[in-house]
């Protein structure tokens, strides 16, 4: 009780402190805040710049995906790390390589697990069975569209992975293993680095910076530099979705069975 | 009361929400005792972050950051007003919470593991409980 009184003090004493720094915010939706248009006086803000820029630069209309891919490229690369690292962690603290060690038997609910065994697992394994496929055209088309609409890489990969999560709770994952398995997606979190790291690497080998993606209109056969950009980014993009696929499957297979990926839950 | 609501409140509502929903998470993290509830604070403080960086992207009246492609063409051929700023929202923010949000759900994803490790060692996620254990087993050492 002491101790929930007192974490009620500190958290009234900072909320009110941030409450106080409150006022001297610039108002909601402000198109004049110094956010949006930069200090009065002063350098306009960059997303000035890149509203006002981007199309001319890269030839893509998505700000958003032009600014994530492109300007702010190492950042978005090393997130990617970020979350591959992630997924190398749960496998380094949860994952259980012995056989022997405390196997579980499988449950009466998972013996029944056939098709014909639970009426309901017809049904529900059936539908998530169709739509996975679908789930997966429409995260590719998220990915691939990401330049025009709204869409890239993390939400096209967490929707591919999502589909093969929804395939492992409906049907079995044992099964989405032999489809999906561990082997092969802890390749494809590296390939997806690799794929974002050598495309920033190409313009290296011809004297330019790392991730300057414009000088690559000879390899995409592009007119200009903008064209060129347009579809280093999607290879970007493809790259993030297919690390993040990978690590988001890689999370859940280890969490759901304790690290033994045999069937949980 | 009635004017403090109309100049500090109603044009910061925004940032009010922000701080209410952090400060939730924040008595959480700190006045819970079982692990999982912390990191449900946890979330909750992160969300507010989230909703923080958005809310200053927003402009009265302006629509999603993806250019028109008339505009745009427009825009190309020198018409420079073609573009403009004030109905296109600002893309920073976004792009800066759509990666944040990714990576945490990465670490959410590390800090569950650790929270099943910390149950198959000690049998529990109350924080007291894991700390008497752990004195215990100093204790015997």
């Amino acid at each position: 009780m002491n101790a929930k009184l007192s974490a009620s003090l500190a958290v009234a004493i900072t909320g009110t402190i941030l409450l106080y720094a409150v006022s001297d915010f610039p108002d909601f939706g402000d198109p004049r805040s110094p956010a949006n248009a930069g200090v009065e006086g002063g350098a306009p803000s960059a997303s000035l710049y890149y509203i006002e820029n981007t199309y001319r630069d890269t030839k893509v209309p998505n700000l958003v995906t032009a600014v994530l891919a492109d300007y702010r490229g190492y950042d978005t690369m090393f997130e990617t790390i970020v979350i591959l690292t992630a997924g190398i962690s749960i496998f380094a603290i949860l994952r259980v390589m012995r056989r022997d060690d405390d196997v579980v038997a499988p449950s009466p609910a998972a013996a029944n697990r056939t098709i014909d065994g639970d009426h309901h697992r017809i049904i529900v394994g059936t539908t998530c069975r169709i739509a996975a496929p679908l789930i997966q055209i429409f995260a590719l088309y998220v990915v691939a569209h990401g330049h025009h609409s709204p869409g890239g890489g993390f939400q096209g990969g967490v929707m591919l992975g999502a589909s093969f999560i929804l395939l492992a709770l409906s049907g079995s994952l044992r099964e989405t293993l032999t489809r999906f398995s561990e082997r092969d997606y802890m390749r494809m979190a590296f390939v997806g680095i690799l794929i974002y790291a050598g495309l920033g690497l190409l313009p290296m080998c011809i004297g330019r910076n790392f991730l300057d993606y414009g000088v690559l209109s000879g390899l995409f056969m592009t007119k200009g530099e903008e064209m060129a950009r347009s579809h280093s980014m999607l290879g970007v993009e493809i790259g993030v979705a297919i690390t993040v696929m990978s690590i988001m499957f890689a999370m859940f297979a280890n969490l759901s069975t304790r690290g033994r990926l045999q069937e949980g839950l | 009361m009635q004017a403090f609501f109309q100049e500090a409140v109603i044009p910061h509502f925004n940032f009010w929400i922000y701080v209410v929903i952090m400060m939730i998470g924040l008595w959480s993290v700190i006045a819970k005792n079982n692990l999982i509830k912390k990191l449900i604070g946890l979330s909750i403080f992160q969300t507010a972050i989230l909703l923080l960086y958005v809310s200053l992207g927003v402009k009265e009246g302006a629509t999603i950051p993806i250019i028109d492609h008339h505009a745009a063409e427009l825009s190309l051929e020198g018409d420079a007003a073609a573009i403009n700023p004030d109905i296109i929202a600002n893309p920073v923010p976004h792009v800066l919470m759509l990666t944040a949000i990714v990576v945490g759900v990465a670490t959410l994803g590390v800090a569950l593991a650790l929270c099943q490790m910390i149950y198959k060692d000690f049998g529990t996620l109350e924080e007291d409980e894991v700390l008497q254990k752990i004195k215990a087993l100093h204790d015997d050492v």
